[in-house]
């Protein structure tokens, strides 16, 4: 065998897209992440459209329940999804593999958040598709606010998924990250607005990521307006859980 | 002989603590107490030690995978704790655990890992070499231990690495796999790799090492070449090399007391079971043979060995199970 030995890395950009790729690339092909990427949602979209759930809180039952199922598929993605199988590929060594290569610890993470706002932009059109057909009528000047609280709502969400998949075993994590989407889905002010929540919840969820991004968004898509207050409770969730999981989270 | 080159890794008093520990009161505990080792290019460097022994804690903290607590490391000259992806370039690592993605298939796994490297192995080639496309549609999950180890070598690999390193790289290989995986091993060494292995199997570090480094409870005790260890004397004093064990089976309680030289070990393993272990001359056996027939011995079976690199381990670290 004669060979020239050594190599040198492909360029960071090159090397986080292809992370990106890859994980968006199995992040789609389970089965049971797509159920909960596009498939709950679309069916939460049109229980809430067929029902009168949402009726008289200011517009159209489809205009009330879009932003909410918006901010529903960035919780699915980057807390549910991302926090599961980042979970198990801690467990198998899969982590600590791919930073032994030129990848790395940070090309990991910055490729694992490019695959959730890939599959949140594939889930953006998928609902949004579905919600014209539903008669949905966002306002126009909603759009900008309402892409930058997406993002802004999956860093959050990625966040808290990473601080869970990286401290607790992955059936754990499975479990917490499950549970936790049907309670702040049906109860933390993300799809049903906190007028509708019981009493101390409807306090409550102003304070949580899920109702900061479910009030943000359907503040941008029915009024047009920009809700700072939420805006900046996303960004504390963000931050806070950002360094919780850069200080606890354990790669093996 | 290690080469005059500079080391492709070199470690110096590496001192690991892990904890704190509740199964300590919350103290910490020390795995690695200064290991100290060198790994040349162009050569296959065993750390050879039980399991516990600290082996994979000190590669790990070799590949920056783990902070070392004390001591230095230089792997191709740099520090790996603040070393980036340049040097992680360079170097191809195979976890003990593979670190493969179960859901993953390999073709598509190994193009995507060459892709983090701006010269790699071409794939297709790394998938010849270890036979992959016997097994190209199946997940990793659903992998043999053999099929699975060889996808890890050529993850491993696919970087086209100047320093390699196998954590326990022959553990769940089937016969067919290791003859593979050793082969591809011998050729990479004579390309000019330099690798660093870890093992439990003193067969795995007498057929493929260049130079061994035993280590036990987080301490390197002995070094050298495998015939440098093999010919480290059973008692200080014996002075002679080439050290050898006749083993035989005949009837028990034989008490050949003087006929052959006191520094010859002569022990009864079992009742009937005869190891004569020592630097055996020609003489010795004629000796010894010569008693057999004089006292009408016709032995059930005879065997001569080489000692073995697990006396010299045992020897070292001791025969107690831990």
């Amino acid at each position: 065998m004669s060979r020239v030995l050594g190599s040198a890395p492909a360029p960071l950009l090159r090397r986080i897209l292809l992370q990106g790729k890859y994980e968006a690339l199995t992040m789609l092909r389970n089965g049971e992440q797509l159920i909960l990427a596009i498939v709950l949602p679309l069916m939460a979209l049109v229980g809430l459209t067929v029902t009168p759930l949402l009726d008289g809180l200011g517009g159209s039952r489809v205009d009330v329940a879009v932003p909410g199922i918006l901010a529903l598929c960035a919780m699915s993605t980057a807390f549910t999804g991302q926090g599961i199988s980042t979970g198990f590929d801690r467990r198998y060594g899969v982590l600590r593999f791919l930073s032994t290569t030129p990848l790395g610890r940070t090309g990991l993470i910055a490729g694992k958040i490019l695959a959730v706002l890939a599959v949140l932009l594939l889930q953006v059109l998928v609902v949004g598709a579905v919600a014209f057909i539903l008669g949905w009528h966002p306002t126009t000047a909603g759009w900008a606010p309402a892409l930058v609280l997406l993002v802004l709502g999956a860093a959050a969400f990625t966040a808290l998924g990473l601080l869970v998949a990286g401290t607790v075993r992955p059936e754990a994590t499975l479990a917490i990250t499950n549970l936790l989407w049907i309670l702040l889905g049906a109860l933390g002010g993300i799809v049903i607005p906190a007028e509708r929540l019981p009493g101390p919840a409807r306090e409550l969820v102003h304070f949580l990521p899920s109702g900061a991004l479910g009030e943000a968004l359907r503040d941008a898509f029915l009024a047009g307006t920009f809700n700072g207050g939420a805006t900046l409770i996303l960004l504390l969730w963000t931050a806070f859980a950002g360094a919780a999981a850069i200080r606890w989270f354990k790669w093996n | 002989m290690r080469s005059p080159d500079s080391p492709v890794l070199s470690i110096t008093g590496l001192i690991k603590d892990v904890g704190p520990l509740a199964s300590l009161d919350g103290k910490m505990l020390r795995v690695v107490s200064g290991v100290s080792l060198a790994a040349e290019r162009g050569q296959v460097t065993a750390l050879l030690g039980a399991n516990g022994a600290g082996k994979t804690t000190t590669i790990e903290c070799a590949q920056g995978l783990q902070r070392r607590s004390g001591g230095s490391v230089s792997l191709l000259g740099q520090d790996p704790d603040t070393a980036g992806a340049e040097l992680r370039s360079r170097v191809g690592v195979m976890l003990q655990d593979g670190g493969l993605p179960p859901s993953a298939r390999p073709i598509p796994l190994l193009k995507h890992i060459a892709g983090m490297y701006r010269h790699p192995w071409p794939v297709d080639e790394l998938i010849e070499r270890l036979g992959i496309d016997t097994f190209s549609r199946t997940t990793v999950r659903r992998l043999s231990g053999g099929q699975r180890q060889r996808l890890a070598l050529a993850a491993a690999l696919a970087g086209n690495p100047e320093v390699l390193f196998l954590d326990e790289p022959s553990a769940g290989l089937d016969p067919q796999s290791r003859q593979l995986v050793f082969q591809l091993i011998s050729e990479l060494r004579d390309a000019g790799m330099g690798i660093v292995l870890t093992t439990h199997l003193m067969d795995d570090a007498q057929r493929l090492a260049d130079y061994v480094y035993i280590i036990d409870a987080g301490r390197n005790v002995a070094e050298g070449t495998v015939a440098q260890l093999l010919q480290r004397n059973i008692s200080a004093d014996s002075g002679q090399e080439h050290v050898r064990t006749l083993l035989f089976e005949s009837r028990p309680g034989l008490d050949f007391t003087g006929v052959l030289p006191a520094t010859v070990d002569v022990r009864e393993a079992r009742a009937g079971s005869y190891a004569v272990t020592g630097a055996l001359t020609p003489e010795d056996l004629a000796a010894l043979t010569a008693w057999w027939a004089a006292h009408g011995i016709m032995p059930g079976s005879m065997s001569l060995e080489a000692r073995s690199l697990e006396d010299v381990f045992l020897d070292i670290s001791g025969r107690e199970i831990r």
